[in-house]
């Protein structure tokens, strides 16, 4: 598109060698180190310590899980795109974030036509129906786990994640998540800290996310408001029953390394489509996402809430970039 | 570093920077270090009888009328519009056509050489070199300093090419307090004014004398960023024992840009759609000034000027003083021609410079530089769809949402485009800069801009 704009002229005069001289409207330079397919790559590399504890922890299962969310989401980007006639847009990567995020997310025994199906409407429904990368409301990865978790409910919910009778460990707890909203048990700190705990694959990790989200605040492919507004009101939220039941700060940290908190704030949450323009509406953002977190974790009947929290605000995201429309230099 | 830091914040209300901005590499040193050379007098010069923003002059000259150095072949009659004056001893050609770098195709005045030139050191000291006063005698009122301006046709020099005569003159209806002095040049590549700051501090202080005197300002600041040591040094040493104070600023895109300028300094904002006269400031950039100075004091209109020449893809680079009127070509040619990997040729800077092929466009008023780019230095990722990531945002100096400006232009919705200020613009190229969808944001939003102001003159 900008090739055919540029008007190419050679330049022979005499003294001067023949190189083709473009023309084009400034600015003349850009930014090289920073490009989509970057943000892209800098995501994957983000994730690598949380796939890493994953398959430490889950081994085939991650393994299994991780190769048919991303092998999924290639081949159904492939096809809807092809099906759309647009050119083939795997080069930037953003298929294959999909992918991990949402193998990620799943339960480590969900079965393979759950996973499979997930991406195929985390592409197609979440992505390509809106006009693709760019062009979507809802980060597509929960999108499509959002499906899957309605229509399968029983494979994907709280039992889907204990499995008796496997090598895994981690896999015959209940999730720290589940067994506080059943049973009232705390998970301990350390525990859950270094990610020891049933759960979604790469949720599991506290230190794995932080790791990954640290990497990606600093590189400024997310916008570090997103999380920490989020973490922060988690905290704020959660230490009103902390303190009516006399936890000692346990229960907040059971709501912050617990669940899926600190996956969704850094990895899911800061996905930047679905997200606010501005700093004031990313900061809007993260606390509205963290309050919805905490509601629907103390009071719907799911032991878990990230994914519909960021669902949701992923569709008020156009309102508040409506609010937060910057003052203009020199407007009063 | 830190040192800079501690005597930035000194003696005046603004912080030293703006909001927003972006760190571009400054490739300032293919040609920072490169004294101004002055260059041979050309055969011939073409004067486009518009080089300013506002209204052409008139020839007042015909072709094989012989005219002299500095004669005067062009009247601004209108009121925002500049005189044109001969930069050699010639003989009028014709009065034909030609094209600036812009794509506008302008009447000009071509002119011939012919008789005896000033060359060498003796038009490098008439221009900038030699002694100069430090204060402005009390014989010059506001109204002659003023006149003199408007007499030696001199507009800006920084690249906007605003008539001078129109900003520096007594108002009484606008009170001037301060009088600042643009030393930034934070375009990357370009040194002009950088060299004109080392060699020819004297004009600098001298003009600007002169012109707060014209504005009746009381205070006179010069503005230079911290990347910027020796000129900082040189203008402080000029300045001592005068009123006049140096600001030294962070080094950032676009702290050479007048609003953001004047934020930084003396945090103040222009109203939109207003100008620095409107928060009672009056700026001009160093290079103007001192050619404020030329004209005032030693009577001589501007006809010369200093440019840099710069960039990978010319065999060397250089600072100029050139006469207003030599084409590019000649130019390029002096600096030993292109390399093999030159790209895009552009006159100004690279961020919002204009690209040009025809190398007979002449160098005019407003042409700070050229600078040549490589192939390297062009290449770019594909375009993809907006991410929404907000960096356009974070970086834009005039606190825009230029995604949303720029989306709003391409499908033609004006109203949307105008909600969201479109018109505060000023095509910085921050965003597109910025943007990791390599989105040509400058250029739709360029459009828009187009079409708002077309929609209001109807
Ligand atoms: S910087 Fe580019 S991709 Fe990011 S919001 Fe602005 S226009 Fe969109
Ligand atoms: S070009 Fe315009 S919209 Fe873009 S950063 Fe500069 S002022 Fe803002």
């Amino acid at each position: 598109m900008i090739k055919a704009a540029e008007r190419q002229q050679t330049v022979t005069t005499k003294d001067i060698p023949s190189p083709e001289i473009h023309v084009a409207p400034s600015p003349h330079l850009g930014n090289t180190h920073f490009s989509t397919r970057r943000m892209m790559i800098d995501v994957l590399i983000a994730l690598v310590p949380a796939m890493g504890m994953a398959l430490y922890l889950f081994r085939e299962y991650a393994l299994r899980q991780l190769l048919i969310g991303i092998g999924a989401c290639l081949v159904s980007e492939l096809i809807f795109v092809r099906l759309r006639g647009t050119n083939v847009s795997l080069k930037d990567c953003s298929a294959a974030v999909t992918g991990v995020i949402l193998a990620l997310s799943m339960p480590p025994t969900a079965p393979w036509y759950a996973t499979a199906i997930a991406a195929v409407v985390a592409i197609g429904l979440g992505k390509i129906l809106f006009g693709g990368l760019g062009m979507n409301i809802f980060n597509p990865a929960m999108v499509g786990r959002a499906f899957v978790m309605i229509s399968f409910a029983g494979v994907m919910g709280a039992g889907a994640y204990e499995a008796t009778g496997t090598l895994v460990d981690a896999l015959s707890q209940a999730t720290p998540m589940n067994a506080f909203k059943q049973a009232g048990v705390l998970a301990p700190v350390p525990q859950l800290f270094w990610g020891l705990t049933n759960g979604s694959l790469g949720e599991t990790s506290a230190v794995a996310c932080l790791l990954g989200g640290i990497y990606l605040c600093v590189r400024r492919t997310a916008s570090w408001e997103i999380p920490v507004a989020m973490i922060a009101t988690v905290i704020v939220i959660a230490s009103i029953p902390d303190m009516a039941g006399y936890h000692g700060g346990r229960l907040i940290m059971h709501h912050v390394l617990g669940g899926a908190l600190l996956f969704g704030a850094f990895f899911i949450a800061t996905d930047p489509v679905g997200s606010p323009l501005t700093p004031k509406g990313k900061t809007i953002f993260g606390i509205g996402a963290g309050a919805l977190v905490m509601l629907l974790r103390l009071y719907s009947g799911y032991p878990e809430g990230v994914m519909f929290a960021v669902l949701l605000m992923n569709a008020v995201t156009p309102l508040i970039n409506r609010w937060t429309i910057p003052r203009t230099m020199g407007e009063y | 570093m830190v040192l800079m830091k501690l005597l930035r914040l000194k003696d005046f209300p603004g912080k030293g920077t703006f909001h927003n901005g972006i760190h571009p590499p400054d490739c300032k040193a293919f040609s920072r270090d490169r004294a101004i050379e002055v260059m041979p007098p050309p055969d011939r010069v073409v004067l486009p009888l518009l080089q300013n923003i506002g209204a052409p002059c008139e020839a007042i000259v015909k072709p094989k009328q012989e005219v002299t150095i500095g004669e005067i072949i062009g009247e601004g009659k209108a009121f925002v519009s500049a005189s044109l004056h001969s930069p050699i001893a010639g003989v009028v050609e014709k009065i034909g056509v030609c094209t600036l770098p812009n794509g506008r195709h302008l009447p000009a005045i071509f002119i011939k050489a012919k008789g005896e030139q000033i060359t060498g050191q003796a038009l490098y000291d008439d221009v900038i070199g030699g002694e100069w006063p430090k204060d402005c005698p009390a014989i010059y009122y506001p109204s002659t300093i003023a006149k003199a301006i408007h007499d030696s046709g001199i507009v800006g020099l920084g690249g906007a090419a605003f008539p001078t005569h129109v900003k520096v003159r007594p108002d009484d209806k606008k009170m001037i307090d301060t009088l600042m002095i643009n030393g930034c040049e934070c375009e990357p590549y370009l040194t002009n004014d950088y060299r004109v700051m080392i060699e020819a501090p004297g004009p600098i202080i001298a003009g600007a004398k002169h012109a707060a005197r014209a504005v009746s300002a009381k205070e006179i600041i010069i503005c230079i960023e911290d990347n910027k040591p020796k000129a900082i040094e040189a203008l402080r040493e000029e300045a001592q024992d005068t009123v006049i104070k140096i600001a030294v600023l962070e080094t950032k895109y676009p702290q050479g840009s007048e609003k953001q300028l004047i934020k930084a300094v003396l945090d103040l904002e222009v109203p939109l759609g207003g100008l620095p006269a409107d928060v009672g400031v009056a700026m001009s950039n160093v290079g103007t000034i001192a050619a404020v100075a030329r004209g005032v004091i030693r009577g001589k209109p501007l006809t010369h000027r200093v440019i840099s020449v710069s960039g990978g893809g010319i065999a060397k680079s250089k600072n100029l003083l050139v006469p207003i009127g030599i084409s590019m070509k000649a130019v390029i040619d002096y600096c030993g021609g292109l390399t093999e990997d030159a790209a895009r040729i552009i006159a100004g800077g690279p961020m919002m410079g204009f690209a040009f092929s025809n190398l007979e466009t002449p160098v005019t008023k407003g042409t700070s530089g050229l600078t040549v780019l490589t192939h390297e230095d062009l290449r770019r990722e594909e375009e993809t769809n907006c991410v929404r990531c907000g960096r356009c945002v974070d970086v834009c100096p005039m606190q825009l949402v230029p995604t949303k400006i720029a989306m709003a232009s391409r499908h033609g919705n004006l109203s949307l485009a105008q909600r969201y200020n479109i018109l505060a613009c000023f095509e910085c190229g921050c965003c597109t800069y910025s943007c990791p969808a390599h989105i040509k944001l400058v250029q739709l939003i360029r459009m828009g801009k187009a079409m708002v102001m077309a929609g209001r003159k109807k």
